[in-house]
């Protein structure tokens, strides 16, 4: 038999829809403040450090995390409700998004008690924002193939070598790196990795802006030059990263940022449709709302399975290989829609700005964060294909 | 494939394994499985799980219910059992006893109407009655004068046309030409054809999900067996991606299913946009599931899965012909973008949002 995939029908509990109502709230005075537009998800400058500041004052970073290190022990579905209100408003969570999900998580569990209750206190105020080095230029899915030397040196770490397409590194405070401190084994060439903790805008690292398709300039090539690393700031066990960060990766993988990257041309062609679409509209909406509502369904079931403790690997695999394919495909096929929409209607020139974004953004959305082709090879792992 | 948690879903898991085993169905070209099957099913209440105690069911739990018709979807099950549920469920409805044997519904699709008609009888022609050919008993939802009632009709009366679906399941077509019926009572408040057909659209989409978890098992099963070029087909990336995709659809039908059931209740109004939403979205999602999974299913086990002694098509051409049934998905992707349009673009997300 094969392994059974489970989607436990979860719902939000109620105290999660009290939340929702402040964060709507909240976003809708952001918005009338002009601190950002719900309806420009393309705007130049994605980084803004007084919204995440305001968001942790609201106590919505780090919710989950203990209240010793500045966070609210909050349950991951309120986190969830959080995460796509903000997602659904197109609000610049760029400056604390990646700390929130991924790196304080991995402080969390590997970084030594002091620079915890340095680090992540902070990073619940919306002060500091984080990038994660993994690619380099001659490794990127196949992530343990990675060259960029640590070094030991007199307490600590020489870093030389080169990370790439690193998200927000331009902007970032820390980032979290894998580096090489020994060679792979025969045996294991998986090992030899050390995750460390990398303090940015510091003499020996050049962060190198790569501009990108849709004009903007959100990855970066980081170039490491006798970068000094103190021994402290190893996370976790040398040479042995490989067997660390798998539980993030589910909700890494799960989340709604996954499936809702381009759902804005989907609310713009509402809007453009009117109350009494035709037949093909009407049709057409319908698909891709059952599609998204399926999605929805699907990540906030995973969210509630990791929330009881379950380890729903392949399920969250899934969750982000059919999300991922699907808000690639939304652009097009509200394209294919907009097409009939009248010359007139008064969104038309909003709903066409944002079409063009969307198509130019849809190739990346199943390339970052692990690409569907690696996805699928979990998938198939879980399966009992290999 | 899932396991049961539940006594009253692996009773019926029991019994399927035991008398509609897929292989043996497969093989036996007379049919002779069928009877003892039903006599199975009847005995361990089963047919009448919907209906409670004091109208002459089982008096299982709604949950109960759509726990067995995912178990039913995964062995395929071609006996009016989903059906008899459904007509079972329909009566209580209004109160109304349900007899022994097989049943079915009518109307089966939201396009065909029943009339009540002044002097107490029924007029109208129902298309694609899944079953009516072996029903002692329709269980139908007519419109009168005075709004909607629930009917129990003596299915001798009716003029029945044999049809066969996909997968050779009868598919008929009934014709109601003043029939009196057995019983007839006004339906609940609120209660309409819609509610009749998200709730059959319901029961389809756990069977789909349930042949597509079966499609997915039995699909790997095989690409770990089957060898060419002088390695098992399992090991071959295309292959692998292929099965994924499978289990994502697998999965997307899952979810979507045992969600749109889990928002039906004994009190639930299925009038509410929420409910609407799920069960809705659960048919469009499983009928485009059925139709991307089973291609997959079939792809991986090459000419084999093509032939008429091989199972895959007991599960592919029923998950096919299911998405026909009460209403197919670009009927009801129409139905829920005018609803969407309607409520306008800034209700969108609170609706997708809502629970």
């Amino acid at each position: 038999m094969t392994a059974a995939l489970r989607f436990d029908p979860i719902r939000l509990p109620p105290k999660c829809e009290e939340l929702r109502k402040e964060v709507r709230a909240f976003l809708a005075e952001e918005i009338a403040a002009g601190t950002f537009s719900p309806f420009k998800p393309n705007r130049e400058d994605t980084d803004v450090p007084a919204f995440s500041r305001k968001v942790g004052e609201r106590g919505w970073i780090g919710m989950t995390w203990p209240k010793k290190y500045g966070g609210h022990e909050r349950s991951f579905l309120e986190r969830y409700v959080v995460t796509e209100e903000m997602r659904v408003a197109n609000a610049p969570t760029r400056r604390f998004f990646v700390a929130d999900r991924q790196s304080g998580p991995v402080l969390l569990k590997y970084a030594p008690e002091h620079i915890k209750a340095d680090i992540l206190p902070r990073i619940c105020a919306g002060e500091l924002c984080f990038a994660i080095g993994m690619s380099e230029p001659n490794s990127g899915s196949d992530l343990f193939a990675a060259k960029t030397k640590a070094t030991k040196t007199d307490g600590g770490f020489l870093i030389n070598g080169t990370k790439i397409w690193t998200s927000s590194a331009h902007i970032a405070d820390y980032m979290i790196a894998l580096f090489r401190t020994s060679p792979p084994t025969k045996e294991n060439r998986r090992h030899g990795l050390t995750q460390f903790l990398v303090k940015m805008k510091q003499p020996g690292i050049k962060v190198n802006p790569i501009g990108q398709i849709t004009g903007q300039f959100e990855f970066n090539e980081v170039v490491f030059t006798d970068y000094f690393i103190p021994d402290d700031h190893v996370l976790g066990e040398i040479d042995g990263a490989w067997k660390q960060a798998t539980s993030e990766l589910a909700y890494e993988r799960s989340g709604p940022e996954r499936f809702l990257e381009t759902y804005y041309v989907l609310t713009e062609l509402v809007r453009a449709v009117g109350n009494n679409p035709d037949t093909r509209a009407a049709e057409g909406i319908g698909r891709l709302v059952a599609q998204v509502h399926t999605m929805r369904r699907m990540s906030v079931s995973v969210a509630g399975m990791l929330h009881a403790g379950k380890e729903p690997v392949v399920e969250a695999a899934i969750v982000k290989d059919i999300g991922t394919v699907w808000e690639q495909q939304l652009p097009h096929r509200v394209r294919d829609l907009a097409a009939f929409v009248e010359e007139d209607v008064g969104n038309r020139e909003t709903l066409e700005k944002q079409l063009s974004f969307a198509i130019k953004t849809a190739p990346k959305l199943t390339i970052q964060g692990g690409t569907t082709e690696v996805l699928r090879g979990i998938i198939a792992r879980g399966l009992g294909l290999r | 494939m899932a396991e049961s948690e539940n006594i009253v879903v692996e009773t019926a898991e029991k019994i399927f394994a035991d008398l509609a085993d897929v292989q043996a169905v497969t093989s036996d070209k007379t049919g002779g499985w069928k009877a003892p099957l039903w006599q199975a099913l009847t005995e361990a209440g089963l047919p009448l799980s919907w209906v409670s105690e004091d109208c002459g069911g089982a008096g299982a739990s709604l949950a109960d219910g759509f726990g067995v018709l995912g178990a039913a979807g995964r062995f395929a099950i071609a006996v009016p059992l989903a059906e008899t549920m459904l007509a079972g469920w329909l009566l209580a409805q209004a109160k109304i006893t349900s007899p022994d044997g097989e049943m079915t519904v009518a109307p089966a699709s939201p396009k065909d109407r029943i009339t009540l008609n002044a002097d107490g009888t029924l007029s109208g022609r129902a298309r694609g009655v899944p079953f009516a050919k072996a029903a002692k008993h329709v269980a139908v939802l007519a419109s009168g004068a005075n709004g909607w009632s629930i009917a129990l009709v003596d299915a001798s009366k009716l003029r029945i046309e044999a049809g066969l679906n996909l997968a050779n399941d009868n598919s008929d077509v009934v014709t109601f030409d003043k029939v009196s019926p057995v019983t007839i009572k006004p339906a609940p408040k609120g209660f309409d054809q819609t509610a009749l057909m998200l709730m059959g659209g319901v029961v389809r989409s756990l069977q789909i999900a349930g042949a597509l978890e079966s499609m997915l098992d039995i699909s790997v099963r095989y690409s770990n067996e089957r060898v060419a070029f002088e390695k098992k087909i399992s090991k071959f990336q295309a292959v692998q991606h292929n099965l994924a995709r499978l289990a994502g659809e697998s999965a997307a039908a899952l979810a979507a299913a045992t969600s749109a059931a889990d928002t039906i209740n004994d009190d639930s109004s299925f009038d509410d946009d929420a409910v609407f939403l799920e069960t809705v979205a659960a048919k469009i999602r499983c009928s485009e599931a059925a139709e991307k999974g089973g291609a997959i299913a079939h792809q991986v086990h090459g000419a084999i899965g093509f032939t008429i002694e091989h199972i895959l098509h007991r599960y592919s051409l029923r998950a096919l012909s299911w998405r026909d049934d009460f209403g197919s998905e670009s009927y009801w992707a129409v139905e829920l973008g005018k609803r969407v349009a309607a409520r306008g673009a800034d209700d969108l997300w609170p609706l997708v949002a809502s629970r």
